[in-house]
């Protein structure tokens, strides 16, 4: 591949999913793009380069910019993101919104559905206290395929064997040949929908809790700081955002910041502002016992 | 360091699997069979046990339903390992006594986020 080509793909695949590709992942271009040369019958990248330059294929553009996203997850990744929603998260908002009876959740990068459908898993052991409650979980990504499989919710053995307790894999699935699916109470717990976190989301409305976790590493500073900030006008005032333990808002966006008790987790900063100068407005993320 | 038996009559699946759990910083024991694992856990009882369900002699059922019962306090850990997925099969592991399950054929990532399930998370055992 020519330096013209990788810095055509560069600003290309930069400008359409906000991915941040640096010379040493070179690599990626060219193990992940071949399949798609293949797949459109061109000879190599820099045939497929001259395409995307001609450039009316949606059909194509969209095949390049799903193939350089990664999609790798499993459920219950990283296991303490989610024990602080089952522990932390949830029990303080069945407190704060008891008036209301309503919680939004918005998982902003969900890949292949495992991270919702864990979070799911845990709102419906949460079920007897959530009896009469509104919850949204609504679930997005870039990638329509994977989020034809999320929709789907059928898993090999070896995804559902990695992250999920044997004892919730026997109560939610259940097993189709080689494969097994996610029960259909779960999915339909699950609101699907594409979207691009470089487009606007406003319309999505106004979360709760937000999983943001693992994307934005993809991105460069100026994009990270942007998503963030959109992110912040999409959480409520006393709304949590859980990002991927390698990601941070420091140095990004004055408009959040991270929680003093718990790692991956950020509030809005005129919030924790309030809770660190003691004033009487509602503590985000006081430490409710329950569950 | 932490101890590992795998009971399985096959010797390849054994070696496999010694080889991951080897890959984990753990100390492996192998039996061919429920009675032999018996004797090998009255001699020092293993940490985590890797257990095949179908195998001569004893199978692994009436192993478990044996060792529960044995009269030493220490339970180690135990990973149902077989070819029988299904979920009626998974039920009859966990209800007598099985702390996880392992579907055939498995991989590192599997077993390593299987022990990490009943409490083994290799960076700490490494250490």
């Amino acid at each position: 591949m020519t330096d013209v080509d990788f810095d055509f793909l560069r600003a290309y695949l930069k400008t359409r999913s906000g991915l941040a590709l640096t010379a040493e992942k070179r690599y990626l271009i060219e193990s992940r793009l071949s399949p798609i040369c293949r797949r459109f019958n061109l000879a190599g990248l820099p045939q497929l380069v001259s395409a995307l330059r001609g450039g009316r294929d949606l059909v194509m553009e969209k095949a390049v910019v799903e193939a350089m996203t990664t999609n790798e997850t499993f459920f219950f990744r990283d296991r303490t993101p989610f024990d602080l929603f089952k522990d932390v998260l949830l029990p303080e908002a069945i407190a704060r919104r008891a008036a209301q009876r309503k919680l939004r959740i918005w998982c902003a990068a969900a890949s292949t559905g495992q991270e919702p459908y864990s979070l799911a898993m845990l709102l419906q052991e949460a079920a007897p206290k959530l009896a009469g409650w509104n919850i949204d979980l609504v679930a997005t990504d870039l990638s329509t395929e994977v989020l034809e499989k999320a929709k789907a919710g059928l898993y090999s053995h070896f995804e559902v064997q990695r992250g999920l307790p044997v004892q919730l894999l026997v109560k939610n699935f259940e097993q189709i040949g080689e494969q097994w699916r996610i029960s259909q109470t779960l999915r339909s717990m699950v609101d699907f929908r594409p979207l691009n976190l470089l487009h606007p989301f406003e319309t999505l409305g106004t979360f709760d809790i937000i999983y943001c976790r693992n994307v934005l590493i993809y991105f460069d500073a100026p994009t990270k700081g942007d998503v963030l900030g959109r992110l912040s006008a999409s959480l409520s005032p006393d709304g949590a955002l859980l990002l991927g333990a390698a990601e941070t808002v420091i140095g990004l966006t004055d408009k959040l910041a991270p929680s003093a008790q718990h790692r991956g987790l950020y509030n809005q900063a005129a919030a924790t502002a309030r809770n660190t100068m003691g004033a009487s407005a509602p503590a985000p993320l006081r430490r409710v016992v329950g569950l | 360091m932490k101890t590992c038996l795998i009971v399985d009559d096959s010797a390849v699946i054994r070696k496999v699997a010694r080889r991951i759990l080897e890959s984990l910083n753990f100390r492996v024991s192998e039996a061919e069979d429920g009675a032999k694992a018996l004797g090998l856990c009255a001699e020092a009882m293993p940490d985590v046990i890797l257990l095949d369900w179908n195998m001569p002699e004893m199978d692994g059922y009436d192993f478990l339903k044996a060792l529960r019962q044995s009269p030493s306090g220490d339970i180690p850990k135990v990973l149902f390992c077989t070819t029988e997925n299904d979920v009626g099969a998974i039920a009859r592991a966990l209800h007598a006594g099985a702390d996880e399950y392992i579907m055939k054929p498995f991989d590192r990532d599997i077993v390593t986020a299987k022990l990490d399930q009943v409490g083994f998370t290799q960076q700490a055992d490494a250490a």
